[in-house]
């Protein structure tokens, strides 16, 4: 028997991201990338390169900022979009805000679960069919079975029971008007891959993402990120009194919304540490409690891309 | 200092896309959930280079089923049951698993599960043997093309491990998939396991020392991944014309990229091509992908062709080699999974969705359908959610095909209902 040359895995889901990056734009007549300077969306951003060019994108770029983001990742954000002479729509939580349409409970509460109501705005605003986003099925058990085209009501609802089957490499992307597809290039893409994929096509990456010493709180076992100063020079995250602030070595593992997304312990300050790092931790601590920790942190994922997806 | 890509454990690898099937009960979450969580162990070994031969995978604490999710749950509450997908990597592999629930009902996830699967385990309960629903997951296996079968005959310690039992099953099976024509057309193995212990998954353990085949892992590693096994005939269809004429590029100026993915075969530069449906010939002239050149595309890669002359081609075309065509039809017949708790209505159009190109569709003729318990062929007029029949539709435009036995991407098309956009068919062409 034969065997021939195939493609690596690496080779095979950057083939694939980019087989739906271009139906996206084959089917869909006005789509739009969210990115937000996170890696996931630093892969994607890749990705389309590699579809597109030497073309422009036949989408534009568009961040939902929650007015919570890390100034380092903003900085990069911007500096990308320049290096790649793409447009990006910024669309932020306090102009919601301040239309009324979010009203936060209390000024510290998490922004993540708000950030949908920005988004739908922005989506009504331009008219956009389809939103591509970084999303992957090994986040979290219940995307497990989510759709790479996702099928989204003119609410903006994800309705499991109402979702198409995708059957091979055929995908349905079409809508009504008011109605929305949510695209997710790298859904079959594991953390693992994702970093191995950064450090093959060696992409840079927001500098918190690397181990690093950092002010932070310890609270109910969190490591919260201590006295954040933001891109308009306000602090955020201040110790609560009583609470003491430590140094440690931390790196971030997704780079949401500062009031939920947690640091983790880690020396990696290389890509090719943080690809071992990603690819032991996951066992080293194994055991029934290790199981929970991974439902919260995949949650803590999720809670990141709520808003969103 | 770290060890970094200098290790093995973290090359790039192949990747298996594989499918389990199983009725309520055989194991199939026990399985996956040891798959998932033994292979972790393994990929930890090899990079902390600890001799992993005596030691004893510690699960007894954890039940398994917990790693996949609370299928039980969804079950008690009536919610529709998808498929779900999973991932593992040994270091040497990667696995996409698409896990569909086994029960009647959910023909139509098995077959969305099939259509990636390269490779599909068959799951037995070893105290029941062969059942209807061996037959039916068997079936559809064959039907959507998996060309390697790989019958697991589960739960070895509640038969004492019992060789006599484990043979038998096989033979009836066997029996069975010469009756269906599997047995010819497919790879079929067989394996005994115990799940729960982990008898044969990962390690072999000492209970069934008659045993002188692979491991399922070993199985695992060793099946060929998808297109590796055949020449196969080059097949291009464009999803997207880059033409970035405004660009002040002189360069540029005249750039006119097909892009899409080589579903089938491979391309080089300088290969004589032509598209379709038009028939226009011309040359390879590069390819690239993004900015960057190469010689030749293989399958499943994502590319940009360039042509020597300026043929003007758009999405749904379909670049092949000149030596080589597909054939153009206006009348396709085919094997139909429908998917829609809304019935067929041979009266309405549907679009059919073929590569990157649609046609409008009518239903000619429903010449049977196929009892999935019994194979029997019924007459019929009508088709509902799970059904399958072989169909007749009649096309508004050209589509270029290939049969689905020979060609899994040329072969297969979706069937959309108009009015609300769902995906409501999955099809087979004969
Ligand atoms: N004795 C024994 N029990 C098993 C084996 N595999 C699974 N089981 C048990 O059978 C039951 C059903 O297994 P599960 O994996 O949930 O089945 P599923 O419905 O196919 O996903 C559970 O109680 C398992 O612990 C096996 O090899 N031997």
């Amino acid at each position: 028997m034969t065997i021939k040359k195939t493609l690596s895995h690496l080779d095979w889901l950057e083939a694939e991201a980019i087989h739906i990056l271009r139906e996206v734009a084959g089917q869909c007549s006005n789509p739009v990338l969210l990115f937000s300077g996170g890696k996931d969306s630093l892969c994607i951003v890749r990705l389309a390169e590699k579809a597109f060019r030497p073309g422009r994108f036949p989408f534009p770029l568009m961040h939902i900022d929650t007015g919570h983001n890390y100034k380092e990742v903003l900085e990069f954000r911007d500096r990308r979009v320049k290096d790649m002479g793409e447009r990006l729509i910024v669309r932020s939580l306090e102009d919601s805000m301040e239309r009324g349409t979010i009203v936060l409970k209390h000024p510290d509460e998490p922004r993540n679960k708000h950030q949908s109501v920005t988004l739908l705005e922005a989506i009504e605003e331009h008219g956009f069919d389809c939103c591509i986003g970084g999303a992957r099925r090994d986040e979290e058990k219940a995307r497990a079975k989510e759709r790479i085209m996702s099928f989204r009501d003119e609410f903006g609802q994800w309705d499991p029971k109402n979702q198409r089957p995708e059957l091979w490499n055929l995908y349905n992307a079409r809508s009504h008007k008011g109605e929305n597809i949510r695209a997710f290039p790298i859904s079959n893409w594991t953390e693992m891959d994702v970093w191995q994929y950064i450090e093959r096509e060696k992409l840079e990456l927001p500098s918190i993402y690397y181990s690093h010493e950092r002010d932070v709180i310890i609270r109910n076992g969190d490591i919260i990120p201590a006295n954040v100063e933001l891109a308009n020079g306000e602090v955020i995250n201040k110790p609560k009194s009583g609470e003491e602030i430590v140094k440690k070595q931390v790196r971030f593992r997704t780079v949401g919304d500062i009031t939920c997304t947690a640091p983790v312990y880690s020396d990696a300050d290389t890509t090719s540490k943080i690809v071992v790092e990603t690819a032991t931790t996951t066992i080293t601590e194994r055991g029934a409690t290790r199981l929970d920790d991974q439902t919260s942190e995949a949650s803590m994922e999720l809670r990141k891309k709520e808003g969103y997806f | 200092m770290s060890n970094n890509m200098q290790n093995p454990a973290l090359k790039e690898t192949a990747l298996l896309r594989f499918m389990t099937c199983g009725s309520v009960d055989d194991g199939k979450s026990t399985l996956i959930g040891r798959l998932l969580f033994d292979s972790k162990t393994i990929l930890t070994d090899t990079l902390t280079n600890i001799s992993n031969t005596s030691r004893k995978r510690g699960m007894e604490t954890i039940d398994l089923s917990l790693l996949t999710d609370g299928l039980q749950a969804e079950r008690e509450q009536g919610i529709t049951i998808d498929v779900a997908y999973r991932y593992f990597t040994t270091g040497t592999r990667k696995y996409i698993i698409a896990d569909a629930p086994g029960h009647e009902q959910y023909t139509r996830n098995m077959v969305t599960a099939a259509s990636t699967a390269n490779l599909a385990i068959i799951l037995i309960d070893a105290r029941k043997g062969v059942l209807t629903q061996t037959r039916r997951h068997s079936y559809l296996a064959h039907l959507v093309g998996i060309p390697h079968i790989v019958v697991a005959v589960n739960k070895m310690d509640l038969v004492d491990y019992n060789q006599e039992a484990y043979d038998k099953i096989c033979a009836d099976y066997m029996a069975f998939a010469e009756e269906i024509g599997l047995a010819g057309a497919r790879d079929i193995q067989f394996i005994p396991m115990s799940a729960l212990n982990g008898d044969m998954l990962v390690d072999r353990l000492d209970n069934m020392p008659w045993y002188k085949g692979d491991t399922m892992l070993e199985l695992l590693e060793k099946a060929p991944v998808a297109h590796a096994e055949a020449e196969e005939d080059f097949r291009f269809p464009v999803q997207f014309v880059c033409r970035p004429h405004a660009s002040s590029d002189a360069e540029l100026h005249d750039f006119r990229g097909f892009m899409g993915r080589v579903e089938s075969g491979e391309i080089a530069v300088g290969d004589a091509v032509t598209i379709l449906p038009n028939g226009y010939e011309s040359k390879v002239k590069a390819i690239q992908i993004g900015n960057e050149q190469i010689q030749s595309a293989l399958t499943e890669q994502s590319v940009t062709l360039l042509l020597e002359d300026e043929i003007d081609t758009s999405r749904g075309d379909m670049i092949v080699k000149t030596n080589n065509l597909p054939e153009t039809v206006k009348q396709i017949d085919a094997f139909v999974c429908w998917l829609s708790e809304t019935p067929l209505s041979p009266a309405r159009t549907y679009i059919v969705r073929h590569t990157a190109r649609e046609s409008k569709a009518k239903v000619a003729e429903i010449q049977y359908k196929v009892d999935v318990n019994t194979l029997e062929e019924q007459q019929t007029n009508d088709l509902k959610m799970n059904d399958i029949a072989r169909v007749n539709f009649k096309l508004a435009q050209p589509l270029m095909v290939d049969s689905y036995k020979k060609n899994r991407a040329t072969g297969a098309f979706i069937v959309i209902d108009e009015s609300t956009n769902s995906t409501v068919g999955a099809g087979m062409i004969v």
